[in-house]
């Protein structure tokens, strides 16, 4: 029955609408796999209980031939996603006992659509990192190994438990969240599909702030399709999200399989700059090829901004984190360490319940916003906005899409990286999607010499996923599938 | 700019975060290391530019003036780490 957890959520929908085997059958095979896999850490609570009774409620509506989009669908919830009555602690310490007594939007929206909750995935701390090795609940290994190595290696981050869990199929799919490159980083580093809409699609209510004009909710899935069934369901217009945009949803599965004949795809001549590596540039041509075979056009376009958009980010990120989390005091939630006076326990308890690199966030978001600083820096990093953004409105003029590679390297190891600024480059190419608001997907592509899965990303014009879709499932097709050989 | 330990200081205690003294000259390390990578965008023009404001240009949503949520006090303080009649329990402020 273990063969249940290999369906793509496409297939297990037909199986489920066919009667070939229950919602409760396939939430079984999860739950079995979930309780095999606990040596990836990926998951920091299970909520076998609450899947199984879910899954009931799916049989019973598929009986009555009423089940949603993702009837039965079994799913990983990242721990940034409030989930009412469930541990919500964005992996920090300092949220500890946190269980809401109200439920995110999107996650709202999958289980109106008959999804199923397996539990709460592991991530970087309040989605700060890129490896996560910052989650208070310790690192998720990533199912993918070297070549002829039992070494672990990170999955990637922040969404490193979504990644994880995704390719190691112990969900169908699962929610990530993507502020720099959070979703498609770690899709990258684990041979998965996700995707960052535009900023605005899915609502951010209920989901823990980082950085709010950066923030998005996305997929991670196992193949393009099952992103785009995903999608449909996660996005929405939320009145309780001021920046949900007022446009309808598109049924995105639509868009897979469409010919990407006469389609413009820009390659960005400023990506290739700073020692690029052999092995990621052949991919980057390599895909350039493929959509070209398959009758693309493809332009060289220039985005001039692009280096600026990582030091731009470090200062925009982290002045709104510090803003965000001011309210984590040892008062209305959480973690509370005694003090002499009340300041004294606000500073006790956010020194013992934020992370080191949290605390480096918060610290330097304090600084550049402190008096006589915000001109300098946050102003002068919401003009570099502006102008990348400009960089890609100009770049429409001249293609529909645009592709880069995913990630400057493969997966590496826990340790390896342990400079700061060393870490923050693992966004260069993702970090530009978010400052500019577009969206943007990463697809499984072809494999590094160490045997490990290297992505390419698609960037589009706001609110154009579909063309992503299309354009992904085209380089999919001829990559193929990358599955994690199973050895947990 | 640089900073020094006297600005850690500063800064920790505006972020309301205790920095035990051994920790404060790594930390201006690191902080030091992070603000001159961020330089670079000195390199930068932006005297005529407008601060991006928003991703795409619409026009804030607004609600009609009604309440939509409320008297549920118990659900607010549900998850307090101390809480008594509904009320937040914190040290004592006012002599």
């Amino acid at each position: 029955m273990n063969d249940l957890t290999s369906l793509s959520i496409a297939t297990a929908r037909e199986g489920l609408r066919k009667k070939e085997f229950s919602a409760l059958e396939l939430t079984e095979a999860y739950i079995a796999a979930v309780e095999k896999a606990r040596i990836l850490n990926a998951y920091i609570v299970e909520t076998p209980d609450k899947a199984r009774a879910m899954a009931k409620t799916s049989d019973a509506r598929l009986a009555k031939g009423e089940g949603g989009a993702l009837e039965g669908i079994p799913l990983g919830i990242k721990d940034l996603y409030a989930t009412k009555g469930v541990h919500t602690q964005a992996c920090s310490h300092i949220l500890d006992g946190f269980k809401p007594t109200y439920e995110s939007t999107v996650t709202a929206n999958l289980w109106r659509d008959g999804a199923v909750m397996l539990g709460k995935l592991n991530m970087d701390e309040f989605a700060m990192g890129s490896s996560n090795e910052t989650s208070y609940y310790g690192n998720v290994i990533n199912p993918w190994r070297r070549k002829n190595s039992n070494a672990a290696l990170v999955p990637g981050g922040s969404s490193g438990g979504s990644a994880s869990a995704v390719a190691a199929h112990i969900c169908a799919a699962a929610t990530a969240t993507d502020t720099g490159g959070s979703i498609r980083q770690p899709a990258a580093f684990t041979g998965t599909v996700g995707i960052k809409p535009t900023y605005g699609r899915c609502s951010r209510w209920g989901i823990v702030a980082f950085a709010s004009s950066l923030d998005q909710a996305g997929p991670i899935a196992r193949d393009v399709r099952d992103a785009a069934i995903m999608l449909k369901s996660m996005a929405s217009v939320d009145p309780k999200d001021t920046t949900s945009v007022d446009l309808p949803v598109p049924d995105y599965e639509k868009a897979i399989g469409k010919s990407v004949k006469g389609l413009r795809v820009g390659i960005p001549k400023e990506y290739r700059a700073d020692g690029m590596s052999a092995e990621i540039e052949a991919l980057w041509d390599k895909g350039a090829q493929w959509l070209k075979e398959q009758g693309a056009e493809i332009v060289e376009i220039s985005l001039p901004h692009t280096k600026y958009a990582l030091p731009a980010y470090y200062i925009v990120a982290p002045a709104e984190a510090s803003s965000n989390l001011a309210r984590y005091d040892g008062v209305r939630y959480g973690l509370r360490v005694p003090g002499d006076d009340i300041v004294d326990m606000y500073e006790n308890t956010r020194a013992a319940g934020f992370g080191p690199e949290v605390q480096r966030r918060i610290l330097i978001g304090t600084y550049v916003l402190s008096a006589g600083y915000y001109d300098a820096y946050y102003v002068r990093a919401q003009k570099i906005r502006t102008l990348i953004k400009r960089d890609f409105e100009q770049a429409w003029s001249k293609v529909d899409v645009v592709l880069t590679p995913a990630t400057p390297s493969p997966a590496f190891a826990p340790g390896e990286i342990s400079d700061p600024v060393q870490m923050y480059l693992n966004d260069i190419f993702t970090v530009t999607v978010n400052m500019a608001g577009l969206p943007g997907i990463a697809v499984p592509a072809g494999s590094s010499k160490e045997g490990l899965p290297l992505g390419l990303q698609l960037i589009g014009k706001a609110f154009d996923e579909e063309t992503l879709f299309r354009t992904a499932a085209a380089i999919e097709q001829v990559a193929g599938g990358y599955h994690a050989p199973k050895w947990w | 700019m640089s900073v020094d330990q006297a600005t850690v200081r500063r800064v920790a205690k505006l972020a309301r975060i205790k920095v035990k003294e051994e920790n404060v000259g790594r930390l201006a390390g690191e902080l030091n290391s992070i603000l001159h990578w961020i330089e670079q965008l000195n390199e930068v023009d932006v005297e005529v530019i407008e601060p991006m404001t928003a991703v795409v240009n619409v026009k804030m949503k607004k609600r009609a003036d009604i309440v939509t949520d409320g008297n549920n006090p118990h659900d607010v303080v549900e998850n307090a780490p101390a809480a008594e009649d509904d009320y937040f329990l914190v040290p004592k402020v006012i002599e």
